[in-house]
């Protein structure tokens, strides 16, 4: 070591910022009054605020009725929370057999069970990947039922949240994984591998997920021969999944396409081989870096299983407009689209908050 | 001369390279390159930047492919065959220039990465080996930080650990020093010396004259894809046979 230590810290004079006089008044000046402008756009805000919060609440809470027999009780101009008191058990469950709802709605409390567990990163490996597995066929128990006494329903009568979940959580689960290796593929030295998934990524990108709803329900059966089906359900979540993943694929390949090529020859170096270089190294990197665009693709997708009315299936959406054609309880979209959109802005909102934990963890190791 | 450079002499050939070329495209990078490393035996490769000197010895672990010739490393050839370049590579550890940590994991679980995945060692001695490394690169306190809170010399120091971890038979370092800020350079060419002196065999590509100096038994002088001059350091600094080691040299060591 040299005599002289260039690296020992020398005090240095140390100048404070200059205390900010504390108070809500000064709070309002810095960060509402603090020019012109903003001034302006403040006013403007509150002038909107004054303008459509009253008459929200008053029809929200104020003017609401909660209680009624029919519709005709409900027109003093208020929201008709009655039509949510009546029809909320229909819009969730749909036509699976009112005696039974209890298994729909075990399959939902299933449902969000294994995304909190998913959730927990401890957890992440081959032991959530068999909680999975028990989960789904659970579910599948659950909603089929024809064992341990429970009536079978088919899966036309399986309608609401169950079925949005299960569209969408089936589809992420499957499309993710396939989305991987449609990335990995896309990336990849061999030609054959290359082009067929460029050609899938390139195909499936390139029409609108109504069209291969329209193709997995109306002209696959035409197809097939005589006397064999696909159950409906199942048509529209293979497409559900290969749609997904055509989407997800090209996010997860501007992840690889990111990490840089000391990454890939330190891993070679080191003789870890090509599945577990893309497995340990790869991987976890580029993931991490694309969890905005991917939860945003989460997000979409989930959203996107709405469609599948256009094909006779009833999920959560199809459900409330199904509640909305009852004569007793005709008129109330208000009511039954902010039900509804309470339910999907929730479940979004966590996938949102969730992913922006996410990052932040697995940022921990590149912040000084 | 040291012990160690006159059983290196003696030692049998560990690394080969026979009449090996290889192209980018149209550009001759590697011609007809003719090495012989003894085990035990250091190895410094110098020359103008684009001679070839890092190619070649990305060649001997097939991070480059040559496209002429043959290497033999640890008695395995090289060939298209994944089963060899995978078993020469468990013995051949490499450092980076840009050190090339896992920016993902901590230093410990760098460390263990491969001797747990590759060699298959059970978690615990894995972590074990790893933190004597540490130790021996003077950074044991620094286990369970990430690489991005260490400074370039550690982490450096940490790429030499990590290869070291996998117990290789020969390190191959490729200008370790280059992207390193000049007070930290002399914390990572100790942590080499000390290496060398244990008896590793070495192939060290680098414009730090007085470690080749130090270390050496054998200098490669490398320009335009050529090796155009080898032999003792002794010699080769103070006797250069051709004219361009000799404008070489008086470039480098000029300053």
């Amino acid at each position: 070591m040299a005599d002289v230590d260039v690296t020992q810290e020398v005090p240095l004079p140390v100048e404070r910022p200059r205390p900010v006089t504390a108070g809500p008044i000064a709070w309002l000046r810095v960060n509402l009054f603090n020019s012109i402008p903003n001034t302006i756009l403040t006013l403007a805000a509150l002038y909107l605020v004054a303008v459509i919060i009253p008459p929200v609440i008053r029809w929200a809470f104020i003017d609401a009725v909660w209680h009624a027999e029919t519709g005709r009780a409900c027109r003093a101009g208020g929201a008709c929370w009655a039509f949510i008191a009546e029809k909320g058990r229909f819009i969730l469950f749909g036509r699976f057999p009112y005696a039974e709802h209890w298994r729909p709605l075990f399959t939902v409390v299933i449902f969000i069970a294994m995304i909190l567990a998913s959730c927990d990163r401890r957890l992440w490996g081959r032991r959530l990947a068999v909680l999975w597995l028990a989960g789904l066929i659970a579910v599948g128990v659950l909603m089929w039922g024809g064992v341990l006494g429970m009536t079978y329903v088919e899966t036309s009568l399986w309608n609401g949240l169950p079925l949005t979940l299960i569209l969408a959580t089936v589809g992420m689960v499957f499309a993710f994984p396939l989305a991987i290796l449609l990335a990995l593929g896309r990336r990849s030295q061999l030609p054959a591998v290359r082009g067929i998934c460029v050609g899938y990524i390139e195909l499936v990108r390139g029409v609108p997920l109504i069209t291969v709803l329209f193709m997995a329900s109306v002209m696959l059966p035409l197809f097939l021969p005589a006397g064999m089906t696909i159950d409906k359900l199942l048509r529209a979540q293979v497409a559900v999944i290969l749609f997904a993943a055509a989407y997800l694929a090209e996010i997860i390949r501007g992840g690889l396409q990111a990490i840089p090529r000391g990454q890939y020859e330190a891993a070679d170096s080191l003789g870890l081989g090509y599945w577990r270089r893309t497995r340990l190294i790869i991987l976890p990197q580029a993931l991490a870096m694309v969890i905005p665009p991917l939860v945003n693709s989460f997000i979409g997708g989930f959203k996107n299983t709405t469609l599948v009315t256009i094909i006779g299936l009833f999920d959560l959406l199809g459900a409330a407009n199904a509640a909305l054609t009852d004569a007793n309880w005709q008129g109330f979209y208000i009511e039954a689209y902010v039900f509804t959109a309470a339910i999907y802005w929730t479940f979004c909102f966590f996938m949102s908050r969730y992913s922006q934990m996410l990052e932040r963890e697995f940022n921990k190791g590149r912040q000084r | 001369m040291t012990e160690g450079a006159v059983e290196a002499r003696t030692g049998e050939p560990i690394i080969e390279l026979r009449n090996v070329d290889k192209w980018f495209g149209e550009f001759h990078v590697l011609r007809d390159i003719n090495l012989e490393v003894k085990k035990g035996e250091r190895v410094v490769v110098c020359g103008p930047s684009g001679s070839g000197k890092s190619t070649m010895i990305r060649c001997i672990n097939r991070l480059e492919e040559h496209q002429q010739g043959q290497i033999v490393v640890a008695g395995i050839e090289l060939t298209a065959d994944v089963k060899n370049i995978e078993a020469i590579r468990r013995e051949v550890g490499m450092v980076f220039q840009q050190f090339n940590l896992f920016p993902h994991l901590t230093v410990l679980q760098n460390l263990t990465l491969a001797p747990i995945w590759v060699r298959k060692l059970p978690r615990k001695e894995a972590e074990d080996t790893a933190r004597l490394y540490l130790q021996r690169v003077r950074i044991p306190e620094q286990a369970d930080k990430y690489p991005g809170q260490l400074s370039g010399g550690q982490q450096q120091r940490v790429a030499i650990a990590r290869s070291l971890c996998m117990r290789p038979e020969i390190m191959l370092f490729d200008e370790p020093t280059s992207a390193l800020d000049p007070e930290m350079i002399k914390e990572v060419l100790d942590v080499m010396i000390e290496l060398a002196q244990e008896g590793m065999t070495m192939v060290c590509v680098t414009h730090e004259m007085g470690f080749a100096r130090t270390v050496a038994d054998t200098m490669v002088f490398m320009d335009r894809g050529e090796i155009v001059e080898r032999g003792p350091p002794k010699e080769f600094f103070t006797n250069p046979q051709s004219d361009r080691t000799k404008l070489f040299l008086s470039q480098i060591l000029a300053h």
